[in-house]
């Protein structure tokens, strides 16, 4: 089937296989691999991207359900200002380690910055959940977390 | 409680980047998702594998038929074993009892008997599934008991063939299944005997653990006639080269390995894992291809050993210990990978630092049918600690002692003997315990159904202590340090350029630590055993040392100074306290133009004897750490609330670093202590082989709160007194919530602690009462 999206701000034309999963069209043809692959069963969260700014696991996703919608990856995520002061914050909390689920915590955290709503930490850990990370013991991510979420919101007020 | 050495931070101009929690190197890439990773690399031409595994258990392979593969759409090349009649097939650094696919046989569920190359993923996927294999099955042993029962079906016939690394002396002949066995004998146990008051005996079984590095096994591989190259995410890049070399008749510089950032490693990459394969299926397809397992696919490639051990600690009335005696079984799946090291560093951890009559430690490596276990983070401490010290708690209540008076009275002190001919103790770790029960609040009183726990351990640390740095300081003053610390996570790069900053005044910005690539960067033993900071970063002070030498030879000379001790570096400069030169001036004068560079090599070997396991170990690894648990008696649902633990470092390079890494380990140590299982049926298989069924710690497992203390005695063989960190929490944290259960009268001999086993245990309890 032929797709046509929006991929990181880029119109993008494309015959793809109905089978094809979004995860794989993104990393294999748009070279976009700062999404990973890992658990292939919506556990990890390393394949989050958001397609219409609503987050989605790329595993368990086919290319043909972003057809005429937005796709955003780590990689348009990259230039914004957001993701700027929030590398800073991971930074600061050195909130990263071998780095495999560092692009999907961020991305599922613009979302919820985005949703605007002001979280408690347990809200946040309760969103984050779907985000798994091996190496940090989580400390430092929710510390992270918290301290980005409540500082965009602070700015959009 | 010991003082503990206030250590002066060296903050003169220029310095300080030792003991400062720099920010990571590689975080940047890594979060802005660019840094690479083996599964992001495209090579030109590389076709796509699918590994056809084992159905079955164990049997005899009747019939291969891949003509229908072959005949697939895309399909370059299908690997099987007679592909390899050229070559000796097998491998395994301890016991080469492996073959790249399977031969004639196959011992486990998940054992690759032919792989497909294509050009897509797609195709090879198609392809592997028109492969046609028939078996004349074998009786299975899955299972500890199965595999030592008298009529078990031998899993390994014929000689035992040592491996190239095992570093454990004379590799003895099989027994059955039983492929490797360590002893440890102190004292007089008859004598010792006649002393007991107190008798502690049980047997304890750990579960098999899946290590889950997020990124699985991945490998690019292409074989040019006279070169092998590999892009591998592989822990030991050193190690698989020369095992790789040997396995395809090639001198070992033939065989380059590109290594870039690893998705977490755990000890799930250490060693060989897919690259042979890889490399023979490129072989044959005369292009470079690509192997990624599957989490499915990974789980069987390696896993902790489970284990069943019988223990018994006895000692005086006062609690003053007297004899362990300790049998220990450890399941090594399939193929023995790992297994004999993982079974004498149990053996080594099991009597525990305690001051002993006599003890007697048995621990064997069991081949069953099920797949290979391997390295996982604190293997075989991890195993035994939590049996040990829960034996010390059972003897702390029989004699009436608090659990930390218990450990204060028996502990080993610094420079007692650990293990025989080994390195006596180099740590304090009673003042190590008190920080940590201190932390956990030990003397305030406890809420109803919390129980407190602490445990202490040690590690043999540091395997082989051979690792080799170059640093290389451009025109500009640039400073890049080829080092072959495989970067997983742990912060190994950071580090490095702390280290070469810290000697060469250099700022940080200006160092690079470029990914492993055997062609250019020196040796390096292995990444792990907590190994890398203590032994390559030695490595890397040392040839910074030799650039910094060649900068005063120049210097010196341009001063007219003999004495070069009259001179000392500041802020990218050598001065002599009058006159001065930056370090680009020095490298134009020494060259004659504005070009060059000052290269540096540094090399650690053992200092005395052959470097090997039974002198060693490089350090003893501090595992020490605390827990307090709730448990609700109606439901069996135990909550950690708070953990604690000590990283006796003997000097942070990187303080938030260290953190970070006891903080992981913790975690881990909850999901090993709480619920990570896997589970094998009676017919070897697998049958929680999927994330959705296989449960690893996510945030809302953290406790309330994780306390890391960081210890710093500049006691490490290290770079500035360091020494590792990064396995002792994982080896301590399931002990100290064991100990926490037990401490509410809940002792527990089987882990995990599900809620299901903890509520059957207090039922059991209850009715003995
Ligand atoms: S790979 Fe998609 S959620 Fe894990
Ligand atoms: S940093 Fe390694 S998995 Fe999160």
């Amino acid at each position: 089937m032929k797709i046509a999206s929006v991929v990181n701000g880029k119109r993008q034309e494309m015959e793809v296989a109905d089978n094809t999963l979004l995860l794989d069209w993104l990393r294999n043809e748009l070279g976009l691999t700062g999404t990973k692959q890992s658990c292939e069963v919506q556990v990890c969260g390393v394949c989050t991207v958001l397609i219409d700014g609503v987050p989605v696991s790329g595993c368990t996703t086919l290319a043909v359900e972003a057809r005429d919608s937005d796709v955003t990856t780590i990689e348009g995520l990259r230039g914004t200002d957001f993701y700027k002061r929030a590398e800073g914050v991971f930074m600061r909390h050195s909130a990263v380690q071998c780095g495999f689920c560092s692009p999907g915590f961020i991305l599922t955290v613009y979302t919820l910055v985005n949703a605007g709503r002001k979280l408690s930490q347990n809200e946040i850990k309760e969103a984050l959940n779907g985000n798994l990370c091996r190496c940090t013991g989580y400390k430092s991510i929710i510390e992270a977390a918290v301290e980005v979420i409540g500082a965009e919101l602070a700015r959009k007020i | 409680m010991s003082a503990l050495t206030i250590v002066e931070r060296d903050t003169s101009a220029g310095r300080g980047a030792v003991g400062t929690s720099h920010d990571r190197i590689d975080g940047p890439i890594k979060l802005s998702g660019q840094a690479l990773y083996v599964g992001d690399l495209e090579i030109p031409g590389m076709l796509y594998a699918k590994v056809f595994r084992s159905p079955i258990a164990h049997g005899r392979i009747t019939l291969l038929d891949v003509s229908a593969a072959e005949a697939m759409e895309g399909v370059v090349a299908v690997l099987v074993g007679s592909d390899l009649t050229d070559i000796d097939p097998f491998y395994g650094h301890a016991i080469r009892d492996r073959p790249i696919v399977a031969l004639d046989r196959v011992r486990f569920i998940g054992e690759p008997i032919a792989a497909v190359a294509a050009k897509t993923m797609a195709q090879a996927e198609a392809a592997a599934k028109q492969i046609v294999v028939e078996f004349d099955e074998l009786q299975v042993a899955a299972n500890l008991d199965a595999a030592l029962a008298v009529d078990a079906p031998i899993i390994h016939d014929g000689q035992t063939a040592a491996g190239f690394a095992h570093g454990l002396g004379k590799m003895p002949d099989r027994e059955g299944n039983i492929c490797y066995s360590y002893a440890l004998n102190t004292g007089d146990m008859s004598a010792a005997s006649t002393l007991n008051e107190i008798v502690i005996d049980h047997e304890y079984i750990f579960p098999a653990v899946y290590q889950y590095s997020m990124e699985t096994h991945a490998v690019i591989a292409e074989h040019t006639g006279t070169e092998i190259r590999l892009w591998a995410n592989c822990q030991h890049p050193f190690l698989v080269q020369s095992e790789i070399a040997t396995l395809f008749n090639l001198p070992i510089s033939s065989v380059r390995i590109n290594v870039q950032f690893l998705g977490g490693g755990f000890g799930s990459k250490s060693y060989t894992k897919m690259e042979p394969l890889a490399a023979a299926l490129a072989r044959k397809a005369k292009k470079p291809v690509r192997v990624v397992n599957e989490v499915s696919e990974a789980m069987v490639t390696s896993r902790r050993h489970n284990m069943k051990c019988r223990m018994v600690t006895t000692a005086k009335s006062t609690g003053e210990l007297v004899s362990r005696d300790v049998k220990i079984w450890l399941d090594t799946g399939a193929y023995a990978d790992n297994g004999p090291r993982v079974t004498a560093t149990a053996g080594d951890a099991a009597a525990g630092p305690y001051r002993w009559q006599a003890t007697q430690v048995r621990a064997h490596c069991v081949y069953t049918n099920t797949g290979p276990s391997g390295s996982y983070r604190a293997f075989g401490a991890t195993h035994l600690q939590w049996v040990g010290e829960s034996q010390i708690d059972e003897v702390a209540r029989c004699a009436g002692l608090d659990p930390l008076e218990m450990r204060r009275r028996n502990l080993l002190r610094r420079g007692e003997v650990v293990r025989v001919k080994g390195k006596p103790l180099d740590a304090d770790l009673i003042g190590d315990i008190e920080k940590v029960a201190a932390a956990l609040g030990w003397g305030e009183e406890r809420k109803p159904n919390r129980g407190r726990g602490i445990s202490v351990g040690l590690l043999a640390a540091g395997a082989h202590p051979v690792s080799m740095a170059t640093v290389r300081m451009d025109a500009a003053a640039g400073v890049s340090v080829m080092v072959g610390s495989t970067e997983m996570g742990q912060g190994t790069r950071t580090v490095m350029a702390q280290i070469a900053a810290q000697v060469l005044t250099v700022p940080m910005s200006k160092i690079s630590v470029p990914g492993t690539d055997t062609s250019f960067t020196p040796y390096d033993r292995s990444t792990g055993a907590s190994r890398s900071t203590t032994v390559a970063g030695k490595a890397v002070e040392r040839a910074a040392l030799v650039v910094r030498a060649s900068l005063f030879e120049t210097a010196g000379q341009v001063f007219g100074i003999s004495d070069i001790s009259k001179l000392f570096l500041e802020n990218e400069t050598v001065t002599d306290g009058k006159q001065s030169m930056t370090f680009s001036q020095i490298i134009t004068k020494r060259f004659g133009f504005a070009g060059g560079e000052l290269v540096g090599h540094g090399e650690v070997k053992p200092e005395s004897g052959s470097g090997s396991y039974e002198e060693g170990p490089v350090f003893w690894e501090v595992c020490i750490a605390g827990a307090e648990v709730e448990v609700d008696r109606n439901t069996g649902v135990v909550t950690i609330v708070r953990t604690s633990s000590v990283a006796d470092v003997g000097r942070a390079i990187n303080p938030a670093q260290v953190e970070r890494q006891d903080e992981g380990a913790t975690l881990q140590g909850i999901g090993n202590a709480m619920f990570e299982e896997m589970l094998y049926s009676s017919d070897g298989d697998l049958m929680n082989d999927s994330l959705l069924e296989y449960r690893i710690p996510t945030m809302l497992d953290m406790p309330e709160s994780m306390k890391c203390i960081i210890v710093e005695n500049e006691d490490g063989p290290g770079p500035f007194g360091s020494k590792g960190c990064g396995e002792g929490a994982l080896a301590a944290i399931p002990a100290a919530i064991v100990n926490a259960l037990g401490d509410i009268g809940i002792d527990m001999y089987e882990l995990p602690l599900t809620p299901e086993r903890v509520w059957k245990r207090i039922q059991q309890i209850q009715q003995t009462k």
